[in-house]
């Protein structure tokens, strides 16, 4: 019989230690997995973990994968510590690029200085819309968040489906479901690092994501609202005695998440696409989940964590042109992750013990 | 007309079956987010089974064993270790997804001789109705017999009583020596094979062939579903026919060349699932009577 005991104080090498053997016992589960379905277990691990990252350009490559989920991450930690569940992080950032895309497709004349502010301020706004529609309709009417955001997340992928093969869609494209490409000023441009030239396909918005993670960090750990959402997500109770309003924060945090989501919308079309086109996310709202979960709800630990499931977003890109998997796959290993993460949550959160059935009597004397 | 009814029925089923099974699971307390995920995995695995096996009866079982076995993950971690049930169910679905697309690739493609239509003898000769409602497959007949199965289950027996008390004060229950952890994993497991004979009416019966995520988040529906039925059974049905009617509303707009973007037809029912959340979570008594108290809530055993 397994007995948990809550832990009074949580060691701190626990806390650092719980991701990394999750991150281990995914990766054996993984090959496992991979084993039994036929392919080579090891060999699939080396083309999902190492082969993606072999040479100095592809590292640039794994800081722009990551960059959506960063930014998306950081923004659904803070839903996560509030205790509210906005799972529809994918139709926000579907938002944001509309929002943001309209902007460069409306005003291509003007210069970068004034276009680029306006696209961010947009694709945020964008995020922000979807992500109060869960949001007032959980406070005026007690909905539940989660099948709320999630169906607007269909929603928003057949409304951007919808405009850029009708209204939008520019004649020249040859019938292709694309926009017309965004002027130059509307594109996020690559870094150029001194002496060596680009790096991959590294672009200013992987500074903007890490800034913001930094920037998040700084709000939930320094700030009274950052209090409140902490405060609200781990004793409600205590939270309305203190006068703390949860509807404010449901609120908050749900325009802090729809407004990131929709930034990264924005940051992944200018700096990758240079036009709206059906699919301008693959499922990186629903990755940034993970992300968050990995990062143990602390937005500097969104860094790494949005490094480390990138790097399995890229090992899928491998694994589908290497071994011809289908690029789902990565699923696999991101499901079993998050698995893996929640159990060591409760391993670091309760003394877990085995006790033999006999030694616990169900007390019946009192 | 009566083509256009037989749609809405058979649309409904795969919803019937999914939200039956979670409302038990519902009702012992535990809210497994992961409908989605177990009904690709019981599709993936009916149609490899009818392909390899050429049987869509053996289809039916590998559905609905693979989906008590992914169902058994979800308990392995939110039973077993405690953990926090909304990230362990999508956790289930983004595992289900994968995994389901890992294992269909080599079926992609293909397609499999579906269910067979068995009428009912003399029922079926009724006019009007007869063929509307005694012509279909067995699944069709399976669902609504889980319905009544179910509804008879929780109210009028003691162990579907023992059932909802676990779910409504797992405290309680437990101080008077039922196995908490044992009757949810009991009804997390029926509610996973009920999720996985869902899936599996998709490619046995919709559509003869399988393709990724070819649920569309119907999994997601059938949660929506159990919160509209208010946690009782018989309103499934109403519910599930409803979203069925409203799915086939864009077929039938199609086909009457309706001026409307197909992709605004495709949203509605997704739209029709947030409306009708927001009116029945509008009405609290009528939504909240019978929602299991402890739904969602952790149970630490021998504490």
């Amino acid at each position: 019989m397994i007995s948990m005991t809550p832990r009074k104080h949580i060691p701190l090498s626990l806390t650092l230690l719980t991701p990394a053997i999750a991150i281990f016992l995914t990766l054996a589960v993984g090959a496992g997995i991979f084993g039994i379905l036929g392919f080579s277990p090891l060999g699939s691990l080396y083309t999902f973990f190492v082969a993606p990252i072999s040479r100095p350009d592809q590292i640039g490559d794994l800081f722009v994968k990551a960059c959506p989920l960063i930014i998306t991450a950081t923004g659904l930690v803070f839903c996560f510590r509030a205790n509210v569940w906005n799972i529809g992080a994918e139709g926000q950032l579907v938002f944001g690029a509309i929002f943001s895309g309209w902007v460069a497709l409306s005003f291509p004349d003007w210069p970068a200085i004034t276009l680029m502010p306006a696209m961010v301020i947009a694709s945020i706004i964008g995020g922000i819309c979807w992500a109060m529609i869960p949001a007032l309709l959980k406070v005026r009417f007690n909905t539940n968040e989660i099948l709320v955001s999630l169906m607007l997340t269909y929603v928003a992928a057949l409304f951007i489906d919808w405009l850029v093969r009708g209204p939008w869609r520019d004649p020249m494209s040859f019938g292709f479901p694309l926009t017309k490409m965004y002027s130059d000023a509307g594109l996020i441009h690559r870094i150029d690092v001194p002496f060596v030239g680009g790096l991959g396909q590294l672009h200013w918005g992987v500074v903007g994501a890490l800034l913001l993670a930094t920037a998040g960090s700084f709000v939930l750990s320094r700030t009274i609202l950052g209090f409140q959402i902490k405060v609200m997500g781990d004793a409600p109770r205590a939270g309305r005695f203190a006068g703390f309003k949860p509807h404010l924060v449901t609120i908050g945090v749900m325009a802090i998440a729809g407004g990131a989501a929709g930034l990264a919308g924005m940051v992944e079309v200018s700096a990758s696409m240079g036009q709206l086109q059906p699919n301008v996310s693959f499922g990186y709202g629903f990755t940034a989940i993970i992300v968050a979960f990995l990062a143990r709800l602390n937005p500097i630990g969104v860094i790494f964590a949005g490094l480390i499931v990138a790097l399995a977003e890229l090992g899928g890109d491998y694994a589908q042109i290497a071994l011809g998997m289908p690029k789902v796959v990565t699923g696999v290993f991101k499901g079993i992750l998050l698995f893996m993460l929640l159990a060591g949550e409760t391993f670091n959160r309760y003394h877990i013990t085995w006790r033999r059935p006999a030694v616990m009597p169900v007390s019946k004397e009192q | 007309m009566e083509a256009l009814i037989l749609t809405v029925l058979l649309t409904s089923v795969p919803l019937i079956l999914a939200a039956t099974g979670e409302l038990v699971a519902e009702r012992s307390g535990v809210l497994n987010l992961g409908v989605e995920g177990m009904m690709l995995m019981g599709a993936v695995s009916a149609f490899a089974a009818t392909s390899i096996l050429g049987n869509p009866y053996m289809g039916i079982l590998a559905g609905a064993v693979a989906g008590a076995m992914t169902a058994a993950v979800f308990s392995l971690f939110a039973l077993g270790l405690a953990t926090n049930q909304v990230a362990t169910g999508l956790a289930l679905t983004i595992f289900g997804s994968g995994l389901s697309g890992l294992a269909g690739a080599p079926f992609v493609g293909g397609t499999v001789d579906g269910l067979p239509n068995l009428a009912i003898p003399l029922l079926v000769d009724i006019p009007v109705i007869g063929n509307l409602l005694f012509n279909h497959d067995i699944m069709a007949y399976l669902s609504v017999g889980f319905l009544v199965l179910v509804a008879w289950f929780l109210n009028r027996t003691r162990a579907g009583l023992v059932l909802r008390a676990v779910g409504n004060s797992h405290d309680s229950a437990h101080a008077l020596g039922y196995r908490v952890l044992l009757v949810r994993l009991g009804a997390v497991s029926f509610g996973g094979m009920m999720a996985g004979l869902g899936g599996a009416y998709l490619p046995l019966v919709l559509t003869p062939h399988w393709s990724e995520g070819m649920t569309a988040g119907r999994g997601w529906i059938a949660l929506a579903l159990v919160v509209f039925a208010s946690w009782i059974p018989s309103r499934i049905l109403i519910g599930a026919l409803l979203f069925g009617g409203i799915t086939i509303m864009q077929l039938a707009g199609q086909a009457r060349g309706w001026t409307v973007p197909s992709q605004m037809l495709s949203m509605l029912p997704y739209i029709a699932t947030i409306i009708v959340l927001v009116v029945i979570a509008r009405n609290r008594d009528f939504a909240l009577a019978n929602s299991p108290a402890c739904l969602g809530r952790l149970f630490i055993g021998n504490k």
